[in-house]
């Protein structure tokens, strides 16, 4: 009986993991295909090339946010830190006009107080997390209100636009391509890898995994938990301000509807590539994956008039369910016992 | 003054009204209750809001403006029971959070003797209100389809980017839809962008990859057309005589109109401003010899460089 079923497991485990990993690779290519007989424009270049930019910002935070979840935290500040972020650099970029001009120096300043205010709104998170010892649910449940707000009482419940003499100096880090892709899709890229290096091959990225499968045990291992958990949430902000930095250029506003509900896309981006919610195991090309298939499911039903407007959530809600699914379901398993 | 013989039942509170009446004789009180601002229509009319009351206090003496916002429904049901109970108004102007859950408190207001102006959303029960001032949503659609009539001709394509699905986007898209019919106009396809930038900006991209014949864009929201500039000029397709209507009013959108935008040549409005008119009116049912009681359906009047200039308010937020 024992052995028997030690069989049985191990030989599932290792179809399981096959579709494990492949699965949002399915679901994409599935996507894809769907989306190419509904209308062969779907796989025009103009198309693709909006479908990457588009990814780029949920891919960029999604790449963040698999390390805190990969630690076991979460965050759900995301979405209004983009936007409070976004209203700041704005504000200070309008005002820097005078004393820099509208050239690449009111840019860079733009983009390196970004990059600040991400680091630290972060590094918040993380410290409240961790010395507050607050869970993170209700940590960034937190901030995500209060950034949101500040957005909204920065606007003046408004929206802020950037100045249009400086559009032009800063239009071309969402509109310009490099070797024929956009310059936000580099970005996303270069992070990419970034990420998947610091997760894989560093012992950061394997102490993020022992905190998520047990903290007890990776405190006693000499793991110094809080700091490695303190930088999951600041590589998080710092993700959350790149994606914000080739935000703020393609319609140079921000307003108390920048970025709703991005914390529930990013995180719905790396659980359907493979990382588990409850932490100890993550998957950056995975993460990756997700982001394009949530992306392409929006692209595809703006594609297609068969399906009605008012049903494009529950769309939306199966596919994420059953790429999850194909994943995490028995079903390769149960054949496996069963013959 | 509202006469209190029909309170009868009510003697308690007919009593503390009058009362009230007595000890505030010399002015009166009108509150003002709207949501929070947290989108920038909602802001532009809580700045013409204050306007008005700033306008109407230095023109009359005696009439004092009690101006409050709430972030939910159940906060504005307080709030107004908190204007009855501490300021005794005589007069509620009120934008309801949603029509179902502030029916009641609303007629609670009107028991304690309260004239009652309802803004913008009606209540859910006939009857309660002495004075209705709204916007016109079917309007705004049938104004936007009256004008693409007049630059398209039949066999041209256009596109619909619709707003959040609501009563409100129905009704505009509704009326859009009728008087489109029978132009020869082709309506390609009809997405939700949810009077958002951003939706706006992606819904168009989609929109240009897979049509590649696109005349003109209707997308009701200055918002959503902010966006679809966007995806339009990304794509190139901006020239060509394209052209696209958006709808509310927004400053920036005004301002390009006057300065002979082309791309945006005209607006559709659907003012935030109509409390003032809403506070306005109100101060008249004092004020007036005319009679006030009534239904004020505004216009939704088609902004133009020639008339944009007095829909233009350089310091409001929208």
């Amino acid at each position: 009986m024992t052995l028997s079923t030690a069989n049985t497991t191990a030989k599932g485990r290792s179809m399981k993991f096959d579709v494990k990993t492949a699965g949002p690779a399915i679901a994409l290519i599935l996507l894809c295909i769907i989306g190419f007989s509904l209308n062969p424009a779907f796989l025009s270049e103009g198309n693709l090339s909006n479908l990457l930019t588009r990814s780029a910002f949920i891919g960029i935070i999604a790449i963040g946010a698999t390390f805190v979840i990969t630690a076991g935290g979460i965050d759900l500040s995301v979405g209004s830190m983009a936007a409070a972020i976004a209203g700041v650099m704005i504000i200070i970029m309008n005002n820097a006009v005078d004393m820099l001009g509208t050239g690449v120096a009111t840019v860079l300043l733009g983009c390196g107080c970004s990059i600040l205010l991400g680091i630290g709104a972060g590094w918040i998170n993380g410290v409240l997390t961790t010395k507050g010892k607050i869970e993170a649910f209700i940590v960034t449940l937190g901030t995500m209100g209060i950034y949101r707000s500040l957005v909204t009482y920065f606007a003046d419940g408004g929206t802020l636009s950037l100045d249009f003499a400086i559009r032009g100096a800063y239009r071309p880090v969402y509109y310009d391509s490099f070797l024929g892709l956009p310059i936000p899709v580099w970005v996303f890229i270069v992070v990419s890898i970034v990420g998947w290096f610091l997760l894989n091959r560093t012992a950061f990225g394997r102490y993020c995994t022992a905190i998520g499968s047990n903290e007890g045990v990776a405190k006693y291992s000499a793991i110094k938990v809080d700091r490695v958990k303190t930088i999951t949430y600041m590589i998080q902000g710092l993700c959350v301000s790149l994606a914000t930095i080739i935000y703020v250029p393609r319609l140079g506003s921000a307003s108390s509807s920048t970025g709703v509900l991005w914390e529930l896309e990013a995180i719905a981006a790396v659980i359907i590539g493979g990382t588990v919610l409850k932490g100890g195991y993550g998957r950056i090309g995975g993460t990756i994956l997700g982001a394009l298939i949530l992306t392409t499911i929006g692209n595809i039903l703006n594609f297609t008039d068969l399906i009605s407007n008012y049903l494009n959530g529950t769309m939306q809600g199966l596919i994420i369910i059953i790429a999850v699914w194909l994943q995490r379901g028995d079903w390769g398993k149960a054949k496996a016992s069963k013959t | 003054m509202k006469p209190f013989s029909k309170l009868g039942a009510m003697v308690m509170t007919g009593a503390l009204a009058m009362s009230a009446t007595l000890a505030h004789a010399d002015t009166i009180k009108i509150g003002v209750s709207y949501p929070t601002p947290t989108h920038a229509w909602a802001a532009g009319m809580n700045w013409h809001a204050e306007q008005a009351e700033k306008r109407l206090e230095a023109l009359y003496p005696d009439v004092d403006m009690i101006l409050v916002n709430s972030s939910d429904p159940s906060a504005q049901a307080s709030a107004l029971e908190d204007l009855v109970s501490v300021h005794k108004i005589d007069a509620l102007v009120v934008l309801p959070f949603e029509s179902e859950p502030l029916t009641d408190p609303v007629l609670n207001v009107k028991k304690s003797g309260a004239l009652i102006t309802v803004v913008d959303r009606g209540l859910s029960q006939p009857g309660i209100e002495d004075i209705y001032v709204a916007g016109n949503n079917p309007e705004l659609g049938r104004v936007s389809a009256q004008y693409m009539k007049t630059r398209l001709k039949s066999g041209d394509n256009i596109v619909v980017l619709r707003g959040i699905p609501t009563l409100i986007d129905n009704e505009r898209f509704d009326a859009f839809m009728a008087e489109m019919e029978g132009s020869g106009v082709n309506i390609l396809d009809h997405k939700h962008a949810n009077w958002n930038r951003d939706d706006g900006f992606e819904v168009m991209q989609d929109f240009l990859s897979r049509f590649p014949d696109i005349d003109a864009v209707w997308a009701q929201d200055d918002d959503i057309a902010i966006g679809v500039v966007a995806a339009l000029k990304q794509a190139g397709r901006d020239g060509d005589g394209m052209f696209v209507v958006g709808g509310a009013g927004m400053k920036e959108t005004i301002k390009a109109i006057m300065d002979g935008e082309t791309l945006v040549p005209v607006d559709v409005l659907y003012p935030p401003s109509m409390i003032a008119t809403a506070m306005d009116v109100t101060v008249a049912a004092f004020k007036s010899n005319g009679p006030v009681a009534g239904r004020y359906i505004l216009g939704a009047t088609l902004i133009t460089p020639e008339n944009a200039a007095s829909f233009y308010f350089p310091d409001s937020p929208f």
